[in-house]
């Protein structure tokens, strides 16, 4: 801890002598609430902001939904939201697009990156590994100012006279390179890659500080094979996430010269608009090499935490030690490691090289078996557990669900002869949404439930929480689950009107039951964003320092803790965290020492 | 796992934070001589000398290395005025580093050859983002100079912590080598 007075010594509250500690420096809202560098206040910041860009994506989704279940209906209302972008009642095909695409980048990045590894990276590993806050506390704080500069750019490209990017969260080149090619990717994409590059810049500081944290900044004790699972998560994607980042930042610094200053990284031979483009000698498959480098570790980068937290979330409330616990931490590394040896998979239809997609296929099945190791182990920790079904513990055992559903899709895709037949069709994004991105949801919301008295000191409403949990899970799977026929049938994802095509009109009353749903669904997320906001001035006032009977560190802490943590000394630890139900005794917190007549795990 | 316990205390956490930064910098580096090396393979490169200069700035970034270790050096031993003049040096030699390096396309253009706009050939584009982000990595080493500069003549607080004129230190080595590798690179995949 040596390290722990030079580090701490801005952290109001700390002065390393016990009698001090219950002074705490009088703060203005602007430093306490605004800048912060209050570890738990900038998670929370990242989880409001989140919730924020959740509700406006999925409200995109609702948009395009409209049209894709009702593309003969009129909305005259459209009009008068959305002006030139819903003229007569319709989404207009350039809206489209752009609706799709956006809806993609804020749920991928700004929802399921910064909302959900922002909040509980953030807020989790101070506490749960004893520190007193990260690293770098100012870095920390940049990373959620730099998110927030990123999310204002992007939104604000919704103003622009010829709207936001339209060419798919993809955003391969050469649509996304050249003004010329459509309205989104003139000015609306030079806003996309400015806010993506903040992203990536917020999410390097981030990821430095949460990577460097656990591995310097944990108590006495508290050893690597001793933290919770949730901190393994987070870890874990902050190492994928800092080596993956700035490949996707090459990718994009290459795509702004191809834009602006006519090099030709990725275009050749190109004629556009009735002309004849200079550009010779480039090549747009290199971007997607490039952009997939990061875009699978990206997925990774969202369902490791969600992992994590579902794994401490689940061995707390089914009251046993998680099963297997150093297999579940093997699987996550070898997840980590397969995650950057099989970015190609993405590839299979571009005329890659089919010895080489065979040896990614290989690669990528491999991941069925970390993936297949977690899942058991989370089954196996339910069975025979003394299960306590709070709403927290129920989106844990959803998540569990969604990943099954969704991940086996995954064998299908990822051979590359079934892959020429499915590729880019509704299978693909039944696929993704189950085991990404519903899923990462699950997660997020199973870590809300849970540690939201950690948070804010009140309980969220259970009843609530419980209606919101089953509407959320009945309306993920009535909305995805039928999207694999229609992408069996072949049937194209990003299309703007299926009326037209005799093979897909059959599915015309298919996609007006999803695009029901998906309104209903929608607005089943206020039962939780009210709730959220409701419980964090009138919630039930937490009264006991560990309302779950959790073993891990954070519920040491008083209800409501100061900048700092912990009044005086931070706790030791002596035993791993999962001692649920051991020698018959309910649960041993980390801090107890070990007995004379125990065994150590 | 245990040695990671035993370990604290011996490395600060800024310079590990250094460390997984310069991972970062490694990655976005290899990203892009990787990129190049897949578009070496296409048809329509172009092949061209790399420009004299490049050896002489090569010369003068390995120069600034010696005076940034010495400048370490001089700060542990006390000795503020050597110091002073050292990291000052340093500085210059970054900057300088710089303007050969601009220099460099200059003499390419003198050639022909088009880094950027209408015309220009991946090849030397390739040559002038990578290089270009290097020495953009170099002025940002040089800003941290500044910084330790103007520290170093604050006249009321003295600082004998030797941690944050190391950490430059190793970020300035670091992208030193990161050259040397570029360099090389450049020259070996012609």
């Amino acid at each position: 801890m040596s390290h722990e007075v030079v580090l701490q010594a801005d952290v109001a509250g700390v002065h390393g002598t016990a009698h001090h500690e219950e002074h705490h420096h009088k703060q203005s809202f602007i430093t306490k609430y605004v800048f912060s560098q209050d570890h738990k206040i900038i998670g929370k910041q990242f989880l409001i902001t989140g919730i924020i860009w959740a509700i406006l994506g999925g409200f995109m989704s609702v948009l395009f939904r409209l049209q894709l279940g009702f593309p003969d209906t009129t909305f005259p209302w459209l009009e008068t939201v959305l002006g030139k972008w819903g003229k007569g009642g319709h989404i207009a095909q350039e809206a489209y697009y752009s609706l799709t695409t956006i809806h993609g980048t804020v749920m991928v990045f700004f929802v399921l990156t910064g909302g959900l590894s922002g909040t509980f990276a953030n807020f989790l590993i101070p506490l749960q590994i004893g520190a007193r806050d990260m690293a770098s506390p100012l870095m920390n704080m940049l990373s959620y100012w730099f998110f927030l500069l990123a999310s204002v750019v992007l939104l604000s490209s919704f103003f622009l006279e010829t709207g936001p990017f339209s060419g798919g969260w993809t955003a391969y080149p050469p649509l996304s390179a050249l003004g010329q090619a459509s309205d989104g990717s003139k000015q609306g994409m030079d806003m996309w890659l400015t806010a993506l590059v903040f992203f990536v810049v917020s999410q390097l500081l981030g990821g430095l500080n949460y990577i460097s944290t656990v591995l310097n900044m944990r108590t006495k004790g508290m050893s690597m094979t001793r933290m919770p699972l949730s901190v393994w998560g987070v870890f874990l994607q902050a190492v994928l996430g800092v080596l993956s980042f700035p490949v996707l930042f090459a990718g994009f610094i290459l795509l702004i010269f191809d834009r602006h200053f006519g090099t030709s990284f990725y275009l050749s031979d190109i004629f556009v608009a009735g002309q004849i483009l200079p550009h010779e000698g480039g090549n747009a498959i290199l971007y997607q090499h490039l952009f997939w480098f990061l875009g699978h570790p990206e997925v990774y980068i969202v369902i490791l935490p969600a992992m994590g937290l579902v794994s401490e979330v689940m061995s707390t409330n089914a009251r046993k030690p998680i099963f297997g616990y150093s297999a579940m931490v093997m699987s996550m590394f070898a997840i980590v490691i397969l995650a950057f040896l099989v970015w190609a998979h993405h590839m299979f239809v571009t005329g890659l090289n089919p010895f080489l997609g065979s040896v990614f296929v290989l690669l990528t099945l491999l991941i069925a078996v970390p993936s297949a190791i977690k899942v058991f182990n989370w089954l196996t920790t339910l069975w025979r557990g003394n299960i306590r079904f709070t709403t927290g513990m129920l989106f844990a055992i959803g998540f569990v669900s969604l990943f099954i559903s969704g991940g086996l899709t995954g064998i299908y895709l990822g051979n590359s002869a079934i892959d020429i037949h499915i590729h880019d069709t509704y299978f693909v994004i039944a696929h993704f949404h189950l085991v990404m991105g519903v899923a990462a949801f699950f997660g997020m919301f199973c870590g809300v439930y849970h540690w939201f008295p950690k948070m804010f000191g009140r309980f969220m409403n259970s009843t609530l929480g419980n209606i919101h949990f089953w509407v959320t899970l009945i309306g993920a799977y009535l909305i995805f689950w039928p999207m694999h026929y229609e992408g069996f049938a072949g049937m194209p994802r990003r299309y703007y009107d299926y009326s037209g095509w005799e093979s897909f009109k059959q599915f015309i009353s298919l996609n007006k039951f999803i695009s029901i749903v998906v309104i209903i669904t929608f607005t089943g997320q206020f039962l939780f964003v009210f709730n959220f906001f409701y419980s964090i001035f009138k919630g039930r006032k937490v009264t006991n320092k560990n309302p779950w009977q959790s073993n891990t560190l954070e519920w040491t802490t008083p209800i409501k803790p100061l900048h700092g943590n912990w009044p005086g000394e931070i706790p030791e630890v002596y035993r791993w965290p999962y001692d649920y139900g051991k020698d018959g005794v309910d649960f041993i917190p980390q801090t107890t020492p070990v007995g004379e007549d125990e065994s150590v795990h | 796992m245990v040695s990671a316990i035993e370990n604290r205390g011996r490395i600060h956490p800024h310079k590990f934070v250094l460390w997984i930064a310069m991972a970062s910098i490694v990655m976005l580096f290899a990203g892009l001589t990787s990129a190049y090396l897949v578009k070496h393979s296409f048809a329509n490169w172009m092949t061209f000398p790399l420009p004299k200069i490049f050896w002489v700035s090569t010369f003068v970034i390995l120069c600034s290395s010696v005076t940034m270790h010495l400048s370490v050096i001089s700060f542990k031993a006390r000795e503020r005025k050597r110091y002073r003049i050292l990291i000052t040096i340093t500085a210059f030699l970054g900057v300088a580093f710089a303007v050969l390096q601009l220099f460099g396309f200059f003499q390419l253009e003198d050639k022909g050859i088009k880094i950027f706009g209408t015309g220009s050939n991946p090849s030397a584009s390739f040559l002038g983002v990578i290089t270009g982000l290097h020495v953009v990595h170099v002025l940002g080493g040089v800003m941290a100079l500044l910084f330790q500069f103007f520290r170093a003549y604050k006249k009321r607080v003295k600082r004998y912590d030797a941690t944050p004129i190391e950490i430059t230190a190793i970020y300035w080595h670091f992208v030193d080598l990161l050259w040397i590798y570029l360099f090389i690179f450049f020259s070996l995949t012609r």
